[in-house]
């Protein structure tokens, strides 16, 4: 079809009215419409104009990423879409908890691994710790793979949040 | 400040019943006409009704036939059509409806009852989660939780159904909020705080849709429905351009009539069903100008290979029609009707030539694909000859083109709409209505009742099939009530004669389940309901019962016996591209352009 066929990854930020249905609307269109969904995060940004923001991060070739971003903006209670990932810079930046149940040696080296990789240890007993991480997303899943083998339990991710560099808003 | 401020209306004067309020927003749209079926949850609504004498409301026999109807409505008027039906099975029975008119971007208002607000997600008798079920099938939905959004909402709804590209929007009342009290507020000026779709073109992209036009050796205007969705003032800009320009057109079975078929111009309907000119000039064309058109899979046929050497310019209000299916080189988000104008100006205030002998070579090209006349049919006269069907709509068009009368055409789904589409001849905007996206047997009857509503004196004529008119047969109830002369002309081929014609082409001509036994008798159903029912099976029979069905002032079936066998071309099946269309029944051997692939995208 067109010129590329290439799957590129894209951030993309979405401010909506804050109202019922909002997220199935936008939930739909990606599962009604075949689209691939990363993540997803959503919260009230702005409580007296009653605007979320929504962070989407999907895959796809550029025309699939054009009309996920068309499709997006035709939405009646859609205000801004913006592609971050085309629009330069950006931060983006994921929350994770992480649990990791072992002793001895494992239980030192989780605890030693989370010293470099800046990890809060947030949660503690006897045979467990559980740690809470901020940062990319492959940070994040660089840490993880190394817990694995020291007795990972359980994860939880939010999903990514991204903002663009410098002084200019949404 | 020192004027006396006017007496503010005290709170409980301005309020009433959510019902009234609702009322009076649709009035304050300029509503007349309702089409409805009533149940528990809108009672409010039907007691309000009862007691005002400003808004019609035409009861239909099912809810899909409401919501189709106020579509007939809409196509024909350029205006919002409205919905009125129950909660639970009134809405869920609408859900078919709202999305041929989604398909289609039609502008209708959906209005449905629900339970109580207490009562939402109890399994209360008769909820359905309407919101939920009717997101994917709507431009937009709302559940009125508050009182004081009633008014607002439905201004609100209207804006959303009628703005950009249009659509069905539904709103969504409890029966507390239709009994409580509410307050009315009047439509507002002020934008919508998100919604605001963009209508005028950017001018660079217009000076260079005109270079490029008027460079093209080859071009070609491919317009579709969102034509006629721009109003009257789109299809007259339009057809300045073709005719200034002196550039062959082509349309969508959407965009039929959004210019003259008896210009010179018109090379026909394009796409799976479309003329040898209008898919061999897509095919070969250098420079193609596409405006409120989608490039559907039924027009583009095999992607890779549609229209391969052309540069594309694509004028379309919804930007995510914007190279969706096939990149193009310059689109433009915009109204077709206000692109078209400025297109007309920048064309005329430009000095640049066009080159009329590369023109000219291509319009001698273009004759020549027309001499092949592509939609030829046999029709015997003699003894035992059947009527075929494409004989009987072209006597359908000369017969009513003979009456005067301002003459309406809405169709059912099948072959009978694809002869439709390729016989009848349309010359104006607005009298051509058929269910094009989501292609919905059971669509023609009840639209074409709505477009009697609209235009009581004008001749409007459901173009059926037999199998398809079944569907919503009822409504030849609401016909009688509402004393609606609509006319059926339905040919009776006793097959659903497009499901056979695949059979025959792709499926080793096994008739799987096709074929339609005990058909009812069409004259006496017709008969049963009031109307008037004729049948002809003899082609001498034909002109005599078009005659009567137009002169008769009643609804009317009229039965027409066909040849079982006819097949529709031109086609290009599945999977094929444009130059690979089949002409006739000698071209039947159709293994080879039929892929696997292509049997899919059936
Ligand atoms: C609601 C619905 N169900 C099924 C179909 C699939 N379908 C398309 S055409 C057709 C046959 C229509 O038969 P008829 O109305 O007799 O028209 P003909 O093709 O014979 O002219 C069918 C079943 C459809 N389009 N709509
Ligand atoms: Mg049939």
């Amino acid at each position: 079809m067109s010129g590329t066929s290439a799957i590129e990854k894209h951030t993309i930020a979405v401010l909506v009215d804050n109202e019922p249905g909002v997220l199935a609307r936008v939930i739909g269109l990606f599962s009604g419409r075949g689209y691939n969904i990363e993540s997803l995060t959503v919260a009230e940004v702005d409580a007296r104009e009653a605007l979320s923001r929504i962070t989407v991060v999907t895959s796809g070739t550029r025309m699939i990423i054009e009309q996920i971003k068309a499709q997006l903006d035709r939405l009646v209670p859609v205000h801004k879409v913006r592609d971050l990932t085309d629009e330069g810079p950006y931060v983006s930046r994921e929350l994770a908890l992480i649990k990791v149940a072992g002793t001895g040696e494992h239980r030192v080296e989780s605890l030693r691994i989370a010293d470099v990789f800046r990890a809060r240890v947030v949660d503690s007993t006897n045979e467990s710790f559980t740690f809470e991480m901020t940062g990319s997303s492959d940070k994040l899943d660089a840490f993880i793979r190394l817990m694995e083998p020291l007795g990972l339990v359980d994860v939880c991710r939010t999903g990514a949040v991204a903002i663009a560099r410098g002084a200019g808003g949404l | 400040m020192s004027a006396p401020a006017p007496a503010a209306p005290s709170a409980t004067e301005a309020l009433q019943p959510g019902a009234e309020v609702l009322l009076r927003a649709l009035k304050d749209q300029g509503v007349d006409v309702i089409f409805g079926y009533p149940g528990g949850a809108v009672l409010p609504i039907y007691d309000a009704i009862f007691r005002q004498n400003a808004i019609r409301h035409i009861l239909v026999r099912h809810e899909q036939a409401a919501v189709h109807a106020a579509e007939g409505y809409a196509r024909s008027t350029g205006r919002v059509g409205v919905v009125l039906v129950t909660s639970g099975p009134g809405a869920t029975n609408a859900v078919t409806g709202l999305v041929d008119a989604l398909m289609d971007s039609i502008p209708v208002v959906c209005l449905t009852g629900q339970v109580p607000t207490h009562l939402i997600g109890n399994d209360a008798f008769q909820e359905a989660d309407t919101t939920g079920i009717t997101r994917p099938a709507t431009k937009h939905n709302y559940l009125v939780k508050r009182p004081q959004d009633v008014a607002r909402t439905v201004h609100e709804a209207f804006y959303v159904a009628r703005s950009g590209r249009p659509g069905p929007v539904l709103i969504d009342l409890p029966k507390d909020i239709l009994i409580g009290p509410a307050p009315y507020t009047p439509p507002s000026e002020a934008p919508h705080r998100s919604y605001r779709p963009q209508r005028d073109p950017d001018p660079a992209s217009i000076a260079r849709a005109v270079a490029m036009l008027k460079g093209a050796r080859r071009p070609i205007v491919y317009a579709g429905g969102g034509v006629i969705n721009a109003g009257p003032e789109a299809a007259a800009a339009l057809a300045d351009f073709v005719r200034h320009a002196g550039i062959p057109i082509t349309n969508t079975l959407m965009g039929l009539g959004s210019f003259p078929a008896s210009d010179p111009h018109f090379l026909g309907m394009l796409g799976m069903h479309g003329t040898v000119e209008a898919n061999l000039a897509m095919h070969d064309c250098d420079v193609m100008l596409a405006v409120g058109a989608r490039f559907d899979d039924r027009v583009t046929g095999r992607l890779d290979a549609f229209s391969p050497g052309s540069r594309k310019i694509h004028i379309d209000i919804d930007p995510s029609s914007l190279n969706k299916n096939v990149p193009v080189e310059l689109a433009m988000v915009a109204d077709a009707g206000r692109a078209l104008a400025a297109l007309n100006a920048a064309w005329r205030a430009d000095e640049t030539k066009q080159d009329r002998s590369a023109l000219a070579a291509w319009w001698e090209k273009i004759e020549a694909w027309r001499a092949t006349k592509c939609l030829a049919y046999n029709q015997a006269h003699g003894a035992g000859a059947l009527i075929k069907p494409q004989y009987a709509i072209e006597r359908l068009r000369e017969l009513t083109a003979a009456s005067g009368r301002d003459c309406f055409i809405t169709t059912e789904v099948g072959q009978h709409q694809m002869w439709a589409a390729q016989f009848l001849h349309f010359d104006r905007p607005n009298h051509w209505m058929t269910s094009g996206g989501l292609g919905t047997m059971g669509y023609g009857l009840p639209a074409a009742m709505g477009v009697q509503i609209a235009h009581p004196d004008a001749l409007v004529i459901d173009v059926a099939g037999e199998a398809s008119i079944l569907m919503n047969i009822q409504e030849l109830g609401t016909l009688a009530q509402y004393r609606l002369p609509v006319k059926v002309f339905i040919l009776n081929n006793e097959y659903m004669g497009m499901v056979r014609q695949w059979q025959e082409l792709l499926h080793g001509g096994r008739y799987s389940e096709s074929y339609t036994a005990s058909l009812p008798d069409f004259v006496k159903l017709a008969e049963a309901f009031g109307a008037v029912g004729l049948r002809a099976s003899r082609p001498d029979e034909v002109d005599r019962v078009i005659k009567e069905m137009i002169d008769v002032d009643k609804p009317v079936i009229v039965d027409v016996v066909v040849d079982q066998t006819e097949n529709c071309f031109p086609m290009i099946p599945s999977g094929a591209a444009h130059n690979e269309m089949l002409l006739g029944p000698q071209d039947k051997q159709v293994e080879g352009p039929v892929s696997e692939e292509g049997m899919v995208l059936v």
